[in-house]
């Protein structure tokens, strides 16, 4: 039995964005988003709920989903932390930041806390090399990163924002 | 120095509202735009040699001319805001300060090849400018500047935007093509002669933020006002955007021709603590690296950074102070390329985790002058044997770094 059904509002986004497209084909990405947001993962049970949607194997679905990094397949932390570690950011000392974000929350990179809160990626060049070194919490860029700012930020998080 | 053609607006508070956009010139060039035919609008672009800021630097009128003249499928414009190449952070100031300009340069640059629906891809991280962009798109919808009629005029055009995934590989522009028709993002094959490109079999222009932004003055004020900056073969403006060790880091608009060593230690401010330069990548990690003393003469052009064995790609230069290490420096881009290889081709996927390895040998100290010569075999591998130019790319680099910074590599092997 299939546990997953698109919300009220993302039925309702989905049927607007049918018009959008020359083929309901390009609903791939913007449905495993939908589905993302909606569970905070992307479920066996979200991929084949879209394939039926999209009129196309649940292989299919699961062949794209597996192929972008911001999917997330697992479920992951309430608090997404994403450190950028390319070249800009690793000028600027990212490295010293992911070590006290290591030591801080006492996961590795690619972890999760065992309560569930933060998760610790390494992602590539996020844009921001200009004003690195550089994350994203969940959907939102800190930028200028510093170990106190850091530190201020874990903080508030861990008291429950 | 500077020249503000694109960036004009980015300093004007709130100028990404409509009404504060339309006080400061925004749509002001739609009225000429409909009083010529799109031949004209196409024309005007040609003559005024604007060419492509996504990194290849493409001649944006002829490639606007490969859409058949006698099409009768629908056309479709795609702007690329996929700007995952490291080092390039230009695109979100456009998508921040002035989304109604790039809005302008869609209605302009749709209106050219006879598209009527406009998709902007950009990269998933983008959130927050994802949400600054549509809220842009959402004021135009309501002022009648997009839709049916825009200002009235016998004209229709829509704009969606779509939002990647991350995966760098789709800022190549046919992946976004398999990207944005839902697919994994594998680069095509390319044709052997001159075509558009093809979304769902429909003849397709893919551009990069900036080259769309820079279309309205084009327009506003002709192809000859437009030539005033920059040199003869780089006519006009870019985004150049300056990382690590300067002083003022961030993206500064400037005429193509200017002196690369003005641009770092005039208006960045120079090296960071009074450190010595050491080098510097041009335009984004996929060009060939250049040495200190090998900057004296370089001016930001296309020719002359192409004369001086590198390449002015995305305008994204990333400075080195003497502390640095260059094996590390290369390392760490390896370790992006080979996350980021699409996989298609066996000597990309196989090749840049190759080197990876043997790189993260040699910074153990356990490399030896084979694996030095295994590198440069492994760049023969990826050059010229695969479906896209990432591959090819990541071999010129990496024989860059190697010659060039050869004693420090030796230093390292036993
Ligand atoms: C591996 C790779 C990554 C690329 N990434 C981008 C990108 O993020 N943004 C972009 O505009 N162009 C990117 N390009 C260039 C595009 O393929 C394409 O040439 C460009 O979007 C065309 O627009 P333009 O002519 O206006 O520059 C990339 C190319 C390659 C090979
Ligand atoms: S060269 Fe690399 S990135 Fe390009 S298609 Fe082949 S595997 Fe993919
Ligand atoms: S290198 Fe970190 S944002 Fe570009």
């Amino acid at each position: 039995m299939n546990t997953f059904s698109f919300n009220h509002e993302n039925e309702e986004k989905f049927n607007a964005l049918l018009t959008r497209y020359p083929d309901k084909s390009s609903l791939m990405l913007p449905s495993l988003w939908m589905a993302q947001y909606q569970e905070g993962w992307i479920s066996l049970d979200a991929m084949q709920y879209i394939a039926k949607k999209l009129e196309c194997s649940a292989m299919d679905v699961y062949s794209v989903a597996s192929f972008y990094t911001m999917f997330n397949l697992q479920p992951i932390g309430t608090y997404h932390l994403q450190l950028c570690k390319t070249l800009s950011c690793m000028l600027a000392g990212a490295k010293t930041l992911q070590e006290h974000l290591q030591n801080r929350l006492g996961i590795k990179a690619g972890q999760t806390s065992e309560d569930g809160k933060f998760t610790l990626s390494l992602v590539e060049c996020l844009g921001s090399c200009g004003t690195s070194p550089c994350m994203r919490l969940n959907d939102d860029y800190i930028e200028n990163l510093t170990i106190e700012k850091l530190d201020a930020l874990l903080e508030e998080l861990q008291n429950g924002r | 120095m500077v020249v503000k053609l694109v960036s004009k607006n980015f300093d004007i508070p709130e100028a990404y509202t409509l009404d504060v956009a339309r006080e400061n010139g925004r749509y002001a060039s739609l009225e000429k735009l409909f009083s010529m035919s799109p031949d004209e609008v196409t024309s005007e672009v040609e003559k005024s040699g604007l060419r492509g800021k996504g990194g290849g630097g493409a001649h944006t009128g002829e490639k606007w001319r490969l859409i058949p003249k006698n099409n009768t499928k629908p056309v479709y414009l795609v702007i690329n805001a996929d700007e995952g190449e490291p080092g390039t952070f230009k695109d979100r100031q456009i998508l921040e300060f002035d989304p109604h300009l790039l809005i302008e340069g869609i209605i302009c640059s749709s209106y050219a090849i006879g598209a009527h629906h406009a998709y902007v891809y950009i990269r998933g991280e983008y959130v927050f400018w994802m949400n600054r962009l549509q809220h842009a798109i959402d004021e135009a919808y309501s002022a009648g500047i997009l839709g049916e009629r825009i200002l009235g005029h016998n004209y229709a055009l829509e704009i969606t935007v779509h939002k990647g995934a991350g995966a760098y590989i789709c800022g190549e522009k046919t992946a976004l093509l398999e990207s944005l028709e839902g697919k994994r993002g594998h680069p095509r094959l390319k044709p052997k002669g001159k075509e558009p490109e093809w979304f769902f079999g429909n003849p397709t222009v893919v551009n990069n933020v900036e080259t769309i932004a820079s279309v309205p003055y084009i327009i506003s004020e002709g192809y000859g006002a437009y030539q005033m900056y920059g040199t003869k073969e780089s006519p006009g403006t870019m985004l150049f955007g300056i990382s690590g060790h300067v002083e003022r880091p961030g993206v500064y608009e400037l005429p193509y021709g200017v002196s690369m060593k003005e641009v770092i230690y005039d208006l960045c401010g120079g090296i960071k603590n009074g450190k010595k330069l050491k080098a510097i990548i041009p335009g984004g990690s996929s060009v060939q690296i250049l040495r200190a003393d090998e900057i004296e003469d370089i001016t930001l052009d296309y020719e002359s950074l192409k004369a001086h064995g590198s390449a002015l790609g995305t305008g994204g230069m990333i400075v080195m102070d003497e502390t640095v290490s260059i094996p590390e420096v290369m390392k760490n881009l390896f370790e992006f390329y080979h996350h980021e290889s699409c996989g298609q081709c066996t000597p990309c996927r196989e090749g840049t985790g190759w080197v990876d390895r043997i790189l993260a040998k040699i910074l153990a100290g356990k490399g030896s002058k084979e694996d030095y010569q295994t590198i440069l075999d492994a760049c023969d591998m990826l050059n010229g044997k695969t479906i896209c130019v990432f591959a090819p790319s990541v071999a010129f680099i990496a024989q860059s770094y190697l010659k060039k910074f050869k004693e420090e590599f030796e230093a390292l092997l036993k």
